[in-house]
């Protein structure tokens, strides 16, 4: 009952994006992958969401075959993906943004509490629900993207660069809030980050990715001890 | 006075029926990407089909909303069947993104052929359900007919309609958030194939209202190679980049700024410089205001 991933190669064209990455996640479990750009770090989340295809290799979530299906089944299965920047509709309002998050949900009873607990945990949200998603700052506008992606009741929640190109107190912010959703609501998460130092803070584990092949996997304070990844990732 | 008003009524009447065709260009460039050629030709085969179910039933009111959804079936076809297929194909090369254009524009020809081979290149005519003769005020007779009311009643009945549909229905935020961001949609969980037809469908409905309510509105009059079912689909690409491309209300409001100035120009200046007025306009917007006169989202996010 894991996210498991094993053996998978995904090409984009001729160029081989990831080599055989392997690794499994724990439910419950907070994962970040971690790796410099064009490490294979997105690939490998919109290959786990349906969004691209793999060439082999296979990954599952509980039952689940990630590869096969398109992202509307496997967000029907629970799993959620929050894309590369900001993944919001800039010309719907916040809360189009967030009803749109549940549209697949027949409980629409179910749907309105999820809204909810949504706005509770992000009151901003809430005092902006008539507002159009573009007049939001980019903080706001990453937290209605994790919004939107929770409204869809997710087991498994995939979080590309939720850091990417927020100011330093917002990072923090955010990232305190994705462990909160971890701890309080069990769902499973996989992060990906160029972030390393940030992420690791907050994750169980992780994923050291380099030219998409993975290079080392272990416990995130492992990681954050381990000389090779501090010089090459860390900084320090 | 009377001629002032009179002008105004002209540009409702026409503008509504334009608004109609333009809301249909929107919403398959808004699902697809595509500019749609063949929506004259749609709509003048849904209007022949509305000839002949107005022959067979006598009645013009039951065979309207018939011939809508003839005309949305069609147009689903179209997209499944042909345009579909065509957007996974050309996806690289030098024509990449032209090919179903071109292909539409092919289908106009291919649909005007099969009218001509089905129903002969004569004329037929539909009898007008209502008098087409201008309210009577004392001496003055004013240009809108009981006919025009009817056109009038339907168009604003059926923006009321998909107004209510896009802003108030799931089934229209899938087509808003399927149409701005094809990706949040599918990972939010909309089927984005099924939304793009979805679209069609609608846009071959608004098509065939337009293309009947215009034959009974003018003439009555139906020929394969009808010049009003070209101007129609030239008048609503025109109100459509007046209003951006991407906006319904814009297509409206482009619909009736078109319609007003073709009015002045009929009334004050001169008819014969209607099409020339027409297009000069669509000439201006385009170098002035290429993002439509609502379109203020120039730059939108991929």
């Amino acid at each position: 009952m894991s996210l498991s991933v094993k053996d998978l190669v995904v090409d984009h064209g001729a160029i081989r994006a990831i080599t055989e990455v392997s690794f499994t996640v724990k439910p419950g479990e907070l994962t970040a992958v971690i790796g410099a750009n064009g490490a294979g770090k997105s690939t490998l989340l919109r290959t786990l969401s349906g969004l691209n295809k793999a060439t082999s290799g296979s990954a599952t979530w509980k039952e689940h075959n990630l590869l096969h299906g398109k992202p509307e089944h496997h967000v029907r299965q629970g799993v959620s993906h929050v894309s590369e920047g900001k993944s919001v509709v800039a010309e719907l309002t916040v809360e189009e943004n967030l009803d749109l998050g549940a549209i697949w949900r027949k409980n629409k009873k179910e749907a309105q509490e999820s809204k909810a607990r949504v706005v509770e945990l992000f009151p901003r949200l809430g005092e902006r629900l008539t507002q159009q998603a573009d007049t939001l700052s980019g903080g706001e506008r990453q937290m209605l993207a994790i919004s939107r992606a929770l409204m869809s009741k997710p087991q498994l929640l995939l979080l590309d660069e939720p850091s990417l190109g927020l100011a330093p107190l917002i990072v923090e912010q955010i990232f305190q809030t994705i462990r909160g959703i971890v701890d309080s609501m069990g769902v499973t998460v996989v992060l990906v980050e160029q972030n390393a130092m940030g992420a690791l803070k907050i994750a169980d584990s992780g994923v050291v990715l380099n030219l998409g092949k993975v290079v080392a996997t272990a416990s995130a304070a492992e990681l954050i001890a381990d000389p090779a990844v501090r010089a090459a990732y860390l900084g320090y | 006075m009377v001629q002032f008003i009179n002008m105004l009524l002209i540009s409702i009447g026409a503008g509504s029926i334009y608004a109609l065709m333009a809301i249909a260009m929107v919403l398959v460039w808004r699902s697809t990407r595509v500019i749609n050629f063949a929506q004259a030709g749609m709509a003048l085969l849904s209007t022949y089909i509305g000839y002949e179910l107005i022959q067979k039933t006598g009645n013009f009111w039951l065979s309207l909303p018939l011939a809508m959804v003839l005309g949305a079936l069609m147009s689903a076809l179209v997209e499944i069947l042909l345009i579909r297929t065509l957007i996974k194909h050309s996806t690289s090369g030098p024509v990449a993104g032209i090919v179903p254009i071109i292909a539409t524009l092919g289908l106009l020809g291919l649909i005007r052929a099969t009218i001509g081979f089905i129903w002969g290149n004569q004329d037929v005519q539909i009898q007008p359900p209502l008098s087409k003769v201008g309210f009577t005020f004392g001496a003055e007779t004013i240009a809108l007919s009981p006919m025009n009311v009817l056109v009038l009643a339907t168009v604003l009945a059926m923006m009321l309609v998909l107004g209510f549909i896009f802003q108030r229905t799931n089934l229209g935020l899938a087509l808003r958030a399927s149409a701005y961001s094809p990706e949040i949609a599918q990972l939010a969980g909309i089927r984005v194939a099924a939304v793009r037809t979805i679209g069609w469908a609608i846009a071959g409905a608004a098509g065939a209202a337009a293309g009947l309510l215009q034959t009974v509105n003018g003439t009555g009059a139906l020929s394969p190679d009808s010049l009003e079912f070209s101007l129609l689909l030239t008048f609503g690409f025109i109100a459509a980049v007046i209003g951006g491309l991407e906006s319904l209300p814009g297509a409206v409001l482009g619909a009736f700024v078109l319609g007003l100035v073709l009015a002045i120009t009929q009334i004050y200046i001169s008819g014969t410089l209607v099409f020339i007025v027409a297009f000069l306009l669509l000439l201006l917007v385009l170098l002035v205001r290429p993002q439509g006169v609502i379109g203020a989202k120039v730059g939108r996010r991929a």
